[in-house]
């Protein structure tokens, strides 16, 4: 007999977690204030509200990361005190975090097993482990190859190993954070058909997510949390994704973006069997060729790592032209003829990149400084060869006032603005010199609901304005929303090119799945 | 037949060389593997060697001596933990200072208590580790390919040698066949991991440190009261260095780093050897070219060979739970 089953033995217990006036401090910022909140036995419970709104930091008490300055917590309807993870998990109560807690080199068992043991002799613990986790995941459906390495899974069974992990521990209360946003759709269906099953075993499910779809999908009731607060908690039945919206950020939101037809004109950006392999010979783009009209937003699709991220960094002049070539305007870059990322800009291309932390803004330096950079050297910002301070303050005052930048602080250091706040400088100071091209990556990255908004808006305008728009996200909702054309990327190659309007997230995401393994077993099936 | 006792020579020579770094390998291995930077595998070593030779000198057991040398390293271990996971300092910062505190410490000390510029009185009879006759070694002495092999090369060392080739087993076992190594692995790969799964991550990568200085306070008495008669100022010599070399060359893997730790004694007893002998083509080579092929050796193998040795992914980071 296994805890698990021990467990669910137990008569019916009313409330799996109650919350009561949980408060919590640092320094200035109030990140949880009189936040109560209950969870039944057995109902999938999601928390929604914007970055900062204080879910990281309540489920974070939840597990004994943090402990709460004030309030109660009940487990199970008896009075707990959760002072480190090792007493969380006691109580059943198992954590899925947004970054896998994993260790990349070691096997699937080994993980699970790490920190439950149970004996000093890792063959004998291991011995025992596998039979255990036979038995949980006949119970729960879960299956998994055991011996396999973690790094050589994908992330959605690298995901399905996290919560092999708490049922291990005897998790009778499931927290996960942001799950599906390294997911496709594909996997994200599987991830929900494992969180019903679990749901017919008594298992609580606390979803933290910022997908509204999902919630409504998944969930059988949703709290909403706002600027540290619960703001109200509904039947998911009985509510919908617009109010959900307006109760996180206080006001109404578009969550379409509002936006004409596109009405393409001549091409702008293209690129011909652009190919790029990297230092351990792996082609990262693989005879890419497509072209962005003026007046156009193209997107591109895929799960994170197919490619994207080294497309933009060609594109921008980040990284040389290998193989192919990039026609931006009339000028061609091609290996013979490779150009810097200031000549690019030159050229009239606006990049805002991916990794903003990376490579868009330096989190020390100020705002102000922040808002020129890759600009440094425009004359408009120096006088007598020393920067002109004044010009500097004054364009990001502009910058800020147009792109509603808060705190409108030039000197404030801009890692100290929020990640929404941050993400509309740096584009509003890639938009500024209203470029031709502009490249987008990941637009909307850490981003609040009502910035995301603001940032959509801004985009439509510069192509209504008759500029080519070129957006990489992994978010499909977004590039399904903004973008007119919509190219899928898998394996380096593009895979699909179709218009927003004829598409939906699902079959973007089988394309997304194609590989080239896939293909070449279905074209040796042909063959015979 | 001469050449043949030459190379059983030069082989034995080899381990009595090699023992040092593999303690010392194994001691960095520990620590490594948790997430620390060891590069003050030489000054634990060095301080291990003042402590045993004053010890032994003092009171005349090399028990007390050996003892002395572990508690003193493990000391030093503790501070580097202290600085680099309580207080998350720069690892080889730390470590540095480690060495340099051992250097400066054990000839100040050394003066001040013995007045001998530095050097501690020489030891002899029981007050070093002597030679063990392994049994039959007399009688097989005889036997062709085995005898030489065994009363010869195998035979004949001290406890500390034995010690040191026994610590390889037992470091893979820990390692690779126990809790505690998993998690040690573990905590070297991914702290958080460690650390949401309920375990404590500094007290994990404390007892890692705690190994380390153990093992290189074995190395340090080996130096000083079993293969040599007495400490002698930088008496380590760089084997501290030698032997984090021959960790990350053995891809800090026990078994590997064993056998680099062996090629590296085995270009020591070479250099040794070759001093002032007529090679052919050659002729005879400069003392100090040979003196210093090992560790020529050791910058073109770390430079070049070893590639892509994959380090723990944690090592060099200090641990905050903070996740901004």
């Amino acid at each position: 007999m296994t805890d698990v089953q021990q467990q669910g033995q137990q008569g019916p217990v009313s409330h799996a977690i109650r919350l009561e006036k949980i408060n919590k401090s640092f320094g200035a910022v109030h990140a949880n204030a009189d936040v109560s909140l209950d969870v039944e036995t057995g109902e999938i419970h999601a928390i929604v509200g914007e970055n900062g709104a204080g879910k990281s930091t309540l489920m974070s008490i939840l597990y004994g990361f943090y402990a709460a300055d004030s309030g109660r917590i009940f487990v199970a309807d008896s009075e707990v005190e959760i002072s480190d993870s090792k007493k969380a998990i006691k109580l059943g109560i198992g954590m899925v975090h947004q970054h896998f807690m994993l260790v990349e080199n070691f096997t699937v068992l080994e993980n699970i097993v790490l920190g439950a043991e149970g004996h000093w002799s890792l063959t004998v613990s291991l011995g025992s482990a596998r039979r255990r986790l036979q038995e949980i995941s006949d119970t729960y459906g879960l299956s998994v190859d055991l011996d396999a390495l973690i790094s050589e899974l994908p992330v959605g069974l690298q995901q399905r190993v996290e919560i092999l992990k708490a049922l291990y521990r005897g998790a009778r209360i499931l927290i996960l954070d942001e799950p599906t946003g390294v997911l496709t759709p594909q996997e994200v269906d599987q991830l929900f058909a494992i969180l019903r099953t679990l749901k017919q075993q008594g298992v609580s499910v606390l979803l933290i997510t910022h997908k509204l779809q999902e919630v409504i999908a998944i969930s059988d009731r949703v709290s909403v949390m706002r600027a540290g607060r619960m703001v109200d908690t509904l039947n998911t039945a009985s509510t919908n994704r617009e109010e959900l919206a307006e109760l996180m950020v206080g006001r109404k939101v578009l969550l379409r973006v509002d936006k004409e037809a596109a009405e393409p004109k001549q091409v702008l950006l293209c690129t011909q069997h652009l190919t790029w392999i990297d230092d351990s010979g792996v082609p990262r783009l693989d005879d890419v060729s497509f072209e962005v009209r003026a007046g156009e937003i193209v997107g591109i699709a895929g799960v994170s790592g197919n490619g994207q991220t080294e497309l933009l960094r060609v594109l921008s002049g980040m990284l040389d032209v290998q193989q192919g070539s990039v026609e931006i305007d009339d000028t061609t870059i091609d290996a013979n003829h490779q150009m810097t990322p200031k000549e690019v800009r030159h050229l009239g291309v606006g990049h805002v990149a991916e990794d903003r932390h990376r490579d868009g803004m330096v989190g020390a330096f100020e705002a102000q400084e922040t808002a020129i950079m890759g600009f440094q050297d425009e004359p408009e910002f120096n006088r007598s060869g020393l920067l002109d301070r004044a010009a500097i303050n004054q364009h990001c005052v502009d910058l800020m006032d147009e792109f509603d930048v808060r705190p409108a602080a030039p000197t404030l250091k801009s890692g100290g603005f929020s990640g929404g706040n941050q993400q509309k400088l740096v584009i509003a100071r890639e938009m500024a010199p209203k470029p031709k091209i502009l490249l987008v990556g990941q637009p909307t990255r850490g981003v609040d609901i009502g910035a995301i908004e603001f940032i959509h808006q801004q985009i439509v305008a510069l192509r209504d304005a008759g500029s080519a728009v070129l957006v990489v996200s992994v978010e499909l909702e977004e590039i399904l929303s903004l973008c007119d054309r919509i190219l899928v990327m898998s394996e380096g190659r593009i895979v699909g090119d179709v218009l927003a309007s004829e598409t939906d997230a699902r079959s973007l995401g089988l394309m997304m799945s194609i590989s080239r393994s896939g293909e070449q077993q279905k074209q040796q099936e042909a063959a015979q | 037949m001469d050449i043949w006792v030459q190379l059983i020579s030069a082989l034995d020579s080899t381990l009595r060389l090699a023992t040092p770094l593999i303690l010392c390998a194994m001691a960095g291995l520990f620590s490594e593997r948790s997430g620390i930077v060891d590069i003050g595998l030489e000054g634990k070593m060095l301080a291990g060697a003042f402590a045993a030779a004053a010890t032994t000198a003092v009171t005349g057991s090399v028990w007390l001596g050996l003892l002395t040398a572990m508690a003193v390293s493990i000391a030093m271990a503790l501070l580097h933990g202290f600085a680099c996971i309580t207080h998350r300092g720069d690892q080889v910062v730390s470590g540095l200072a480690i060495n340099i505190l051992a250097a400066g410490l054990s000839v100040v000390l050394g003066i001040a208590w013995f007045k001998r510029g530095g050097q501690t009185p020489s030891l002899s009879g029981d007050e070093r580790f002597r030679p063990i006759e392994l049994p039959f070694a007399d009688a097989l002495s005889d036997l062709p390919l085995i005898g030489p092999i065994y009363t010869d090369l195998i035979s004949g060392h001290n406890l500390l040698v034995y010690l040191a080739f026994l610590a390889v087993p037992v470091t893979y076992i820990i390692v690779y066949k126990t809790r505690f190594g998993l998690r040690l692995r573990a905590v070297g790969e991914n702290p958080q991991a460690v650390d949401t799964a309920g375990i404590s991550v500094a007290w994990l990568r404390y007892r890692a440190v705690i190994m380390a200085g153990l093992f290189c306070g074995l190395a340090g008495a080996y130096l000083s009261i079993a293969l040599g008669a007495g400490f002698v100022r930088d008496m380590s010599a760089g084997k501290g260095y030698i032997a984090l070399a021959a960790l990350i060359f053995g891809k800090w893997r026990p078994v590997t780093a064993m056998f680099a730790c062996l090629l590296f004694g085995f270009l020591e007893a070479l250099a040794t050897r070759l001093q002032g002998v007529d090679l052919p083509l050659v002729g005879q080579i400069e003392v100090q070219f040979m003196q210093a092929l090992p560790y020529v050796l050791t910058v073109i193998l770390l430079a070049g060979f070893i590639g892509r040795a994959i380090a723990p992914k944690a090592i060099g980071v200090p641990y905050s739970k903070d996740r901004a």
